[in-house]
């Protein structure tokens, strides 16, 4: 079970797919004009982030490795489509806000990361609280843009409106309003970051994706990995040696020259004294 | 030790100029026109000015103290930039709205980019323009109380005529408008002083006012009236000798330069005849900032023994 809770505080704080992954870009931008579109739209991709990540786990064995994706794909699309009809059915007024969005999710670069990422290769429990991690995290990156958003812009938190209409700043409602404050927010995360494989905090690996092995798909990268280590490593004993190698010959030349010029200065004294006499 | 003698690393030949001395005369190019501005609209112009001064000033200040970067206050470019977002607002403005531009303008566009030197596009004319987007009411509505009615480029996109008498108010600024960009002759005593003190070359004003005029008249109207207004009309003057010029982001190359000012001229014909709104200089210049690396890419010059010689 621990292991769960750690799925869902890896989801919505440490792996944020919205500050810390950059997953899902579109619907953030796009949607996220009130606080009610982003709830319902961060809600609705959970549902169905769980159920195909529950979906595709129990299945990994069944799945041919080739043909994956469109598995997924088909997967996806069936429970969106399910999403996309209950909405209409029960919250119109937020399916029309929603609009091509809802459709938009099976193509949600985070429903298909974490399928690949996690459902592929764990089971089915775990696959279902990433599931949930995954979506409020996103529901959560979305609340906060859109309610920033909205008191900005439109004056209103959930359609509440408390600033008078001279005092709202109409850009933030529109495109590049979205980007302000998703770059402002992304950047406040940093500024207080909970360390992950992804913000740098983790140990570096000193692989180009970060050797976060645990998270990638397919065992090739991992044996790769090991293999890149052990050359890395070998080539550091190799270097290691040869400093060691080259320290011990410049200290033996040092004491030779230190030898030389001794007995030179003992000559020389030698020398003087028999100057003197 | 006799001169001579001393022996330095080089350059051994500088110029005298710094950035300061360059933004003190751009400051003093645009007093004309704002002196006209303030004699024009009255004391609330004067006070625009001075709160979007302060608050350009003020919030590199502050971004730069908490931060811990090195302060640039003194060297006068956050004053420009504040002078520039004034001069770009209608005069019966309230205060805060100025003010917050002068913030986005400084932090967002400047700062967050690198600060002076670094900024992709004119942060004045990204103030102006994030102010145009946010509001769009207050931010077009140049009435005041002795000067009502439309400005200059509405009557023409109306489809008005003009004679040679609005011509010389035009001239002259005794039109509504913003703060700055009413006076042509001002503005003119100004952006000849820059050139005459070669703080900026005249190719950039000039192929942009250029081609606005070729355009309006291919485009537009076959009437010397009519092209004579979009010269003097809107914010085209202010622009050119004083936004499209900015240092940071017009070109360096000469070629690269004429580029420039033709773009802008295109740009700023398309937007004002075939556009929704009269004017379209602040998104023009904005725009063409964002094509200079790529205009400076093409214009390079060859290098000294290089030229003719095909890489």
């Amino acid at each position: 079970m621990n292991k769960c809770i750690e799925r869902i505080y890896n989801g919505i704080i440490k792996e944020n797919p919205t500050f810390v992954l950059m997953l899902g870009m579109c619907p953030t931008l796009a949607v996220t004009t009130t606080a009610t579109n982003g709830v319902g739209m961060g809600l609705s991709t959970t549902a169905v982030l769980v159920f195909s990540n529950l979906i595709i786990s129990a299945l990994r064995k069944i799945i041919p490795d080739r043909v994956r994706i469109p598995a997924y794909i088909v997967i996806v699309a069936s429970l969106v489509t399910i999403v996309q009809l209950l909405l209409q059915a029960f919250v119109p007024s937020l399916y029309s806000s929603l609009g091509i969005f809802i459709p938009l999710i099976v193509v949600n670069c985070i429903i298909l990361g974490r399928a690949e990422a996690y459902a592929a290769k764990n089971g089915p429990l775990e696959s279902a609280f990433d599931g949930i991690g995954m979506g409020l995290g996103f529901t959560v990156g979305l609340t906060c843009i859109a309610i920033v958003r909205e008191i900005l812009g439109a004056g209103a938190v959930f359609g509440f409106e408390f600033i008078p209409e001279d005092f709202r700043i109409t850009i933030f409602g529109l495109a590049p309003g979205a980007f302000f404050v998703l770059a402002g927010l992304t950047a406040l995360q940093n500024k207080f970051k909970a360390p992950s494989a992804t913000n740098g905090s983790a140990p570096r690996s000193g692989l180009a994706c970060g050797g976060n092995c645990a998270s990638c798909s397919g065992a090739s990268c991992m044996s790769n990995h090991a293999a890149l280590e052990a050359v890395r490593e070998k080539a550091e004993a190799e270097a290691a040696a040869a400093k060691k190698a080259a320290a011990e010959k410049a200290a033996a030349a040092k004491k030779a020259a230190a030898k030389k010029a001794a007995a030179e200065n003992a000559a020389g004294q030698d020398a003087q004294a028999a100057d003197k006499e | 030790m006799s001169k001579l003698l001393n022996v330095s690393a080089s350059p051994h030949v500088r110029s005298k100029e710094t950035t300061q001395s360059i933004m003190a005369d751009v400051c003093i190019a645009m007093l004309p026109a704002t002196a006209f501005g303030v004699f024009h609209f009255g004391f609330h112009a004067l006070l625009v000015l001075i709160v979007t001064v302060a608050a350009c000033v003020l919030s590199e200040y502050v971004f730069q103290k908490i931060m811990k970067l090195p302060l640039t206050v003194s060297d006068m470019s956050a004053v420009v930039t504040g002078m520039i977002l004034a001069l770009n607002m209608p005069a019966n403005i309230p205060l805060w709205i100025p003010a917050l531009g002068g913030v986005f303008a400084i932090i967002v566009v400047k700062q967050l980019y690198g600060g002076i030197g670094q900024n992709f596009m004119n942060p004045a004319l990204a103030g102006r323009c994030f102010l145009l987007i946010s509001f769009a009411g207050k931010m077009s509505d140049f009435a005041m109380d002795s000067w009502s009615g439309a400005t200059p480029l509405a009557q023409l996109k109306a489809g008005e005529a003009m004679d040679a008498a609005d011509l010389m108010g035009m001239f002259i600024g005794k039109i509504p408008g913003t703060i700055g960009e009413v006076s042509v002759v001002a503005l003119l005593v100004g952006g000849i002083y820059l050139a005459a003190k070669k703080v900026i070359s005249l190719r950039i004003p000039v192929t942009y006012i250029l081609t606005v005029a070729v355009f309006a008249f291919i485009f537009g109207k076959q009437d010397m009236n009519y092209v004579l207004a979009h010269i003097c009309g809107g914010g085209l003057v202010f622009g050119a000798f004083f936004m499209a010029t900015d240092y940071v982001t017009s070109p360096i190359t000469p070629k690269g330069q004429i580029v420039f000012g033709v773009l802008l001229g295109i740009l700023t014909g398309l937007f004002r005849i075939f556009g929704g709104s009269a004017e379209g200089v602040s998104y023009a210049i904005i725009i063409s900032n964002l094509l200079v690396p790529l205009i400076e890419r093409f214009t390079l010059p060859a290098a000294f023994g290089k030229e003719g010689k095909k890489s």
